[in-house]
């Protein structure tokens, strides 16, 4: 099996294979397989846009969470130009869960926050696998103020597997992090646009989700909870992970239905990880127009909107 | 089993062991802590205080009302928010059956109560959570009720006193509950612009969505004794990070020694501190005459007084 490709892409990892064997073949003997590879490239676009057009939430999740899915640190290598990043809580520690700075996106000044997985052993350990500390939320919120005192607007990515369940998390009050970073981010008066690129999870999500403008990629998730643990709890097995999925409803789709969920952005085909710059491409493109829009609103009327947005969750419309 | 015995299965067990001890009802109770035979009435009179061991044993959101404000002060608020299964949700049962189950053990909608009433004479808002509903969880109504209970708060220059007890957010109401955490969070904040006291309450058990909310962002926090209070509860840490959790960890006294709660305080002595807290917290509430007229018609806090001056929005 290969590693690179989820269980229910195995049939495009066999046709992958197939086509790498015959590169090998072809490159040995003078025999004219272009034509053969062609027919299998093709097969295999095929055979990517069936599965792809119809992944179940289950299925939506495991891509999220794909081993070579993009990550903050990536996006803001495509997005972003003169990114320098900031450290620390000021308190105690600086949280690579959790990264962020200043960049510019088109030329335009602004805050960067997002989660940080990493990849490779060392580097996950380092980010420790974009599950942050209370330090991690305690800098981004000293990142957002930063941001609202001079007037730049906040940019937050998305993808964590949950704040860190750890003693020392608890012991330095993860809770009250993350509860002030909802509050204060409900009135700071600069722009705040998020988007969800992987698995945004729980309270570590939403704890630098609060925003004017909610985007998701295509083949993100946001939920309350991991769908292994809604079954683990509700239906008393991990194994019913795929009936929770879709039971909670955590793909954009359904979320755009209930209004949480401002806008969708579009991935390549077969996901995020096929095509890095054309997934940040897609991202830049929505994040300008939204940034045009949204620092050319009055900041009370920014403030006032995002209120009323937070108060309408829930009401049954 | 309910969802939240599956994750806090060592705190929960209490309340089933006492289901189990085969004590008849209404003479006598088994504490669940030192096992001490109480007779019902003593135990009522010390506020469901084993009298022993001091343990505080789990009451209703009414009960801890009914203890904490002024006899015959209270009056419901918001009493018709009624779920709505907008998921359509269903586990190995029905969200909606669920929820029709824990109305009929209950007796309530949902998992918060909101009152207005008196503490020691001086009106406030209170809200309480009721464990026994669906595991005090918070979903679109509790989300609702608190952000109304608040706005109440503004519009009638009123205190507001939470008790939280809570497994955290309500998953059949998924994102929608999570949702609910930055709701109740933006709302804390308005309250704190317009400078009027938030006093929470934390009652075993807090986890989860409320805690990494409402219960948290208290001007004052305090925990009734040894409850657990926590973002992740043990048994996930302990699975987690495979080491041996320290003593009392996520207890009231943990919470205190680190800094999250400014006080421990016994539920017996409760009416007695925070109405002692808020009368400094309030001060400035209370001098000009126009004010205080509006703090005596206190008991009709939920009545229109369109002859009062507007409050500045």
């Amino acid at each position: 099996m290969d590693p690179n490709y989820l269980d229910f892409e195995q049939p495009i990892a066999e046709l992958e294979a197939k086509i790498s064997e015959l590169r090998l073949v072809g490159s040995d003997i003078d025999l004219n397989i272009g034509e053969e590879i062609q027919n299998l490239r093709n097969k295999s676009t095929k055979l990517t846009e069936k599965i792809y057009s119809n992944l179940s939430s289950w299925q939506i999740s495991q891509v999220a969470r794909h081993p070579q899915r993009p990550y903050t640190l990536d996006y803001i290598d495509h997005i972003f130009t003169d990114f320098d990043e900031l450290h620390g809580d000021r308190l105690f520690a600086d949280d690579q869960a959790l990264i962020g700075g200043l960049a510019k996106i088109d030329g335009r000044p602004c805050v960067v926050i997002g989660h940080q997985k990493g990849r490779g052993t060392k580097a996950k350990v380092r980010h420790n696998f974009g599950m942050p500390r209370p330090e991690g939320y305690r800098k981004a919120r000293r990142l957002v103020e930063l941001g609202e005192r001079y007037k730049l607007p906040v940019l937050s990515f998305i993808d964590t597997p949950g704040a860190y369940p750890g003693i020392d998390a608890e012991e330095r009050g993860i809770n009250e992090a993350i509860a002030v970073n909802m509050a204060i981010m409900s009135r700071v008066k600069t722009p705040l646009i998020a988007t969800v690129t992987g698995e945004a999870n729980s309270g570590g999500a939403i704890a630098i989700g609060v925003s004017d403008q909610l985007n998701m990629l295509q083949y993100s998730t946001y939920t309350v909870i991991t769908p292994e643990g809604c079954a683990t709890i509700l239906w008393k097995s991990s194994e019913y992970a795929s009936a929770a999925a879709e039971a909670m409803g955590v793909t954009s789709k359904r979320l755009e239905e209930l209004g949480i969920v401002d806008n969708t952005i579009a991935e390549p085909l077969g996901g995020a990880h096929r095509d890095v710059a054309a997934t940040a491409a897609n991202i830049k493109a929505s994040l300008i127009e939204q940034l045009d829009r949204l620092t050319a609103t009055d900041s009370d009327a920014l403030i006032e909107r995002r209120y009323k947005r937070l108060m309408s969750y829930g009401l049954s419309a | 089993m309910s969802w939240i015995d599956k994750i806090l299965p060592s705190i929960a067990n209490g309340t089933r062991e006492a289901k189990k001890s085969g004590v008849p009802e209404g003479v006598w109770k088994k504490c669940p802590r030192c096992d001490a035979m109480l007779y019902e009435k003593s135990l009522s009179d010390n506020a469901d205080v084993c009298p022993k061991c001091d343990h505080h044993l789990r009451i209703t959101a009414r009960r801890r009302l009914d203890l904490f404000l002024d006899a015959g002060s209270q009056q419901e608020l918001f009493a018709d928010l009624a779920p709505v299964d907008l998921l359509k949700f269903k586990d190995l049962k029905r969200y909606k059956d669920r929820l029709s189950a824990a109305q009929k053990s209950t007796g309530e909608k949902d998992a918060l109560i909101a009152v207005s009433g008196n503490l020691k004479g001086q009106p406030l808002i209170a809200v309480a959570f009721e464990f026994n509903f669906i595991g005090g969880s918070m979903g679109a109504v509790v989300g609702e009720k608190f952000v109304q209970a608040v706005n109440t708060c503004i519009e009638k220059r009123l205190p507001l006193v939470c008790f939280s007890t809570s497994g955290g957010a309500r998953m059949q109401e998924a994102l929608i509950s999570l949702m609910q955490m930055a709701k109740t969070a933006a709302a804390l904040e308005k309250l704190k612009a317009e400078g009027l006291p938030y006093i929470s309450i934390l009652v075993d058990p807090v986890y989860g969505g409320v805690s990494a909310s409402l219960a948290m962002l208290g001007d004052i926090n305090i925990a009734e004794p040894n409850a657990l209070v926590g973002f992740t509860g043990p048994d996930v840490i302990r699975q987690t990070v495979r080491v041996k959790l320290p003593e009392g960890f996520q207890r009231s006294e943990f919470l205190l020694e680190h800094g999250a709660i400014d006080m421990i305080v016994p539920r017996g002595q409760l009416p007695e501190k925070v109405a002692s807290l808020l009368d400094k917290l309030m001060h400035s509430e209370r001098p000009t005459a126009v004010v205080s007229e509006t703090v005596d018609a206190g008991d009709t806090a939920q009545s229109d007084q369109s002859d009062q001056p507007e409050q500045e929005a």
